[in-house]
């Protein structure tokens, strides 16, 4: 189907063109800035401490590594599910996939407090640490999509793509899994400790990544006046229902396990309840802002590609509201050492800890956010990834 | 065989029997005592007969004394830069009360040394290990501070070194961006001493806490642990520390 249209690059000699990669440019060299300023004076310049070790680099990292895996759902959808209405755009996905994969893989990078021993992270690899065996889950997910990408791009090897886009399926699956049970499987703290974190990530994973890549769609359609059928944007905005719908549910389910149970009846309590801004970015921001207002966005029968656009952009602002009490939120609650007794020390026991971000860890986790964003904007320049038009006079339908 | 070889065969082996008992009766003590202490000559690697562990009897421990902290960090070089959110900890006391009947005591928390550490597990490096021996150890070498093993820890006993560190004791080498944690005072036990925390505990007449190897049936610290009920943190988790504590 997609020999039937004609794809074709940005216009790469518009000073439009230029312009927006030097807009792009501004917060990459403020990223740059600020990750060289936290290698130099050490991890002190920013909001972390010794009880919150991970901060707002890895709100932003894992945010872009989840919606990576998720990004790369409507290009699945086309070449594994036969959704042929996808097919023109699945190229799209897939280099929304890698974009935000190397966003997010360069942050958590940047972000290790030896981030010279870079080489000793790709060369000493502990084969039992789900951290390590996500090193080398990215970097397969990162060749299978290029090979993918290559088989879709290549029409002499157009007919393989099925086998390598399950092999991408399949990928996909054990590494959000694996990202979901980094947090699952961290049993010393109470937030973490639940299995629910691999099907919940999942969920969130493919909203995420569908929100992303429909504003990306949606940008460069605008950008270039290409047309967009009704119908391609109607099955859009229902996948992107159906993740939005799923990622309520688990959070729904995930929050009212902990609540329930009597061993972590305090914890839900927290989140739920007392959790002072992490309740508030739990209830306003993933609850409200990313999951209800944006089902009532899509759910309604005619939609516009403004409607539709803003509903990825709550689902996105919904994300790294989830990401934050996620992160943050399971690290400021205390560690329980003593089940049952008030603990007190020197080093904080028993504590809600504070976490103030500091501007170069925002800075920094932009940084990688414009990242993703820039390859993104080089790449649709460099190949022709998107059909002139995605409406029924050019574009299959299903 | 005639009777004069017989008498020169019993002579030869009463002289021989007599040396090898003689040998026997110097040596095997040594060599007993070499297996009960569990020394080694420092080329030699650390054993896996030998499980070096803590027994603290929070009875005895004294609420508001912290020797055992302030031996550690003099040890240990760990000096306060004014951010006590951001400065390592390798051992606190952590005061406790319980809510139903107000009870109260503290207890020193470090690095409980587990048989199945979770910061070994997730270390993506492998930075974190364990010596044969059970000491739970971080190589400065190859960790990369990502911090996930403070992340994994349910004893909050890691800590990653926020800035530059300075007048640093040569035994006991650390550095910016690098997890550390309690070492057991591994260079003075390869020394056959106390870590600084048992011994500054002893010296201010607490006796608090016992260490030793926990393989070894005659050691104190064994005797104790099977004479009396002891527990260990958060042993739900089976990871089957090397520290105990008593009246908990």
């Amino acid at each position: 189907m997609a020999q039937s249209c004609v794809y074709r690059e940005l216009g790469g000699t518009s000073p439009r063109y230029w312009g927006l990669l030097a807009l792009l440019a501004v917060p990459l060299a403020l990223g740059a800035a600020a990750y060289f300023y936290i290698e130099h004076f050490g991890h002190i310049v920013t909001g972390m401490d010794n009880q919150i070790v991970w901060g707002m680099p890895h709100v932003f990292a894992v945010f872009l590594i989840v919606a990576a895996t998720g990004a790369l759902n409507v290009a699945l959808a086309a070449s594994v599910f036969g959704k042929t209405a996808y097919q023109p755009v699945a190229p799209l996905s897939a280099l929304v996939s890698v974009a935000l994969l190397v966003g997010g893989l360069a942050l958590l990078m940047l972000d290790l407090a030896r981030s010279d021993r870079m080489i000793v992270a790709m060369t000493h690899l502990n084969t039992k640490s789900l951290f390590a065996l996500r090193v080398v889950l990215y970097n397969g997910f990162l060749a299978t999509v290029a090979v993918y990408f290559w088989f879709m791009l290549e029409r002499r090897m157009n007919r393989y793509i099925k086998p390598v886009a399950i092999l991408a399926f399949l990928w996909q699956l054990v590494l959000v899994t694996g990202t979901g049970l980094m947090f699952g499987f961290m049993v010393a703290r109470a937030v973490y400790d639940s299995v629910l974190y691999a099907p919940m990530f999942i969920a969130f994973s493919s909203a995420y990544g569908t929100a992303v890549f429909i504003l990306i769609l949606l940008a460069v359609c605008n950008w270039e006046e290409r047309p967009i059928a009704g119908e391609l944007l109607r099955r859009l905005k229902n996948l992107l229902a159906i993740f939005a719908g799923a990622s309520l549910y688990f959070a729904a389910l995930f929050h009212f396990s902990k609540y329930y149970l009597a061993r972590s009846h305090e914890v839900g309590q927290f989140l739920l309840f007392d959790g002072g801004v992490y309740t508030a970015l739990f209830w306003l921001g993933q609850v409200a802002i990313g999951g209800i207002v944006p089902l009532a966005l899509l759910l309604r029968s005619r939609v516009s590609r403004r409607t539709v656009a803003a509903a990825c952009a709550l689902v996105v602002l919904g994300g790294v509201a989830q990401m934050y009490v996620t992160i943050i939120g399971g690290q400021a609650y205390p560690q329980i050492l003593f089940p049952g007794m008030a603990e007190s020390s020197s080093f904080f026991d028993g504590e809600i800890h504070p976490y103030t971000p500091s501007v170069p860890e925002v800075l920094l986790g932009l940084g990688g956010a414009a990242l993703a964003a820039a390859i993104i904007a080089v790449a649709l320049r460099a190949l022709a990834l998107l059909p002139e038009r995605l409406d029924p006079t050019a574009g299959p339908q299903a | 065989m005639s009777a004069d070889a017989n008498e020169a065969l019993s002579r030869r082996g009463f002289l021989a029997i007599s040396a090898a008992t003689l040998g026997g009766v110097m040596l095997a003590p040594g060599i007993r005592l070499i297996e009960i202490a569990g020394a080694r000559a420092p080329e030699q690697a650390a054993s896996k007969r030998v499980r070096w562990g803590l027994l603290i009897d929070t009875n005895k421990c004294a609420p508001g004394c912290d020797d055992c902290v302030k031996a550690c960090a003099t040890e240990n070089g760990i000096r306060s830069t004014g951010h006590p959110r951001t400065d390592p900890q390798w051992i606190r006391k952590v005061e406790l009360k319980d809510p139903r009947s107000g009870r109260a005591h503290s207890a020193p928390v470090m690095c409980q040394h587990c048989e199945h550490p979770p910061c070994v597990d997730v270390c993506p490096t492998g930075a974190s290990f364990k010596r044969a021996d059970g000491i739970v150890l971080v190589d400065r070498h190859t960790c990369i501070g990502c911090r996930y093993c403070i992340m994994a820890c349910p004893y909050k006993a890691r800590s990653i070194v926020f800035q530059d560190v300075t007048d640093q004791n040569p035994d006991v080498p650390r550095g910016k961006g690098c997890a550390e944690g309690c070492t057991l005072c591994v260079h003075r036990v390869d020394r056959d001493q106390q870590p600084a925390c048992v011994e500054a505990c002893a010296k201010a007449g607490h006796n608090a806490m016992i260490f030793g190897d926990l393989n070894d049936p005659q050691s104190e610290i064994a005797r104790r642990v099977a004479k009396y009920a002891s527990t260990q943190i958060r042993a739900d988790l089976k990871l089957n520390p090397g520290v105990r504590y008593q009246g908990l």
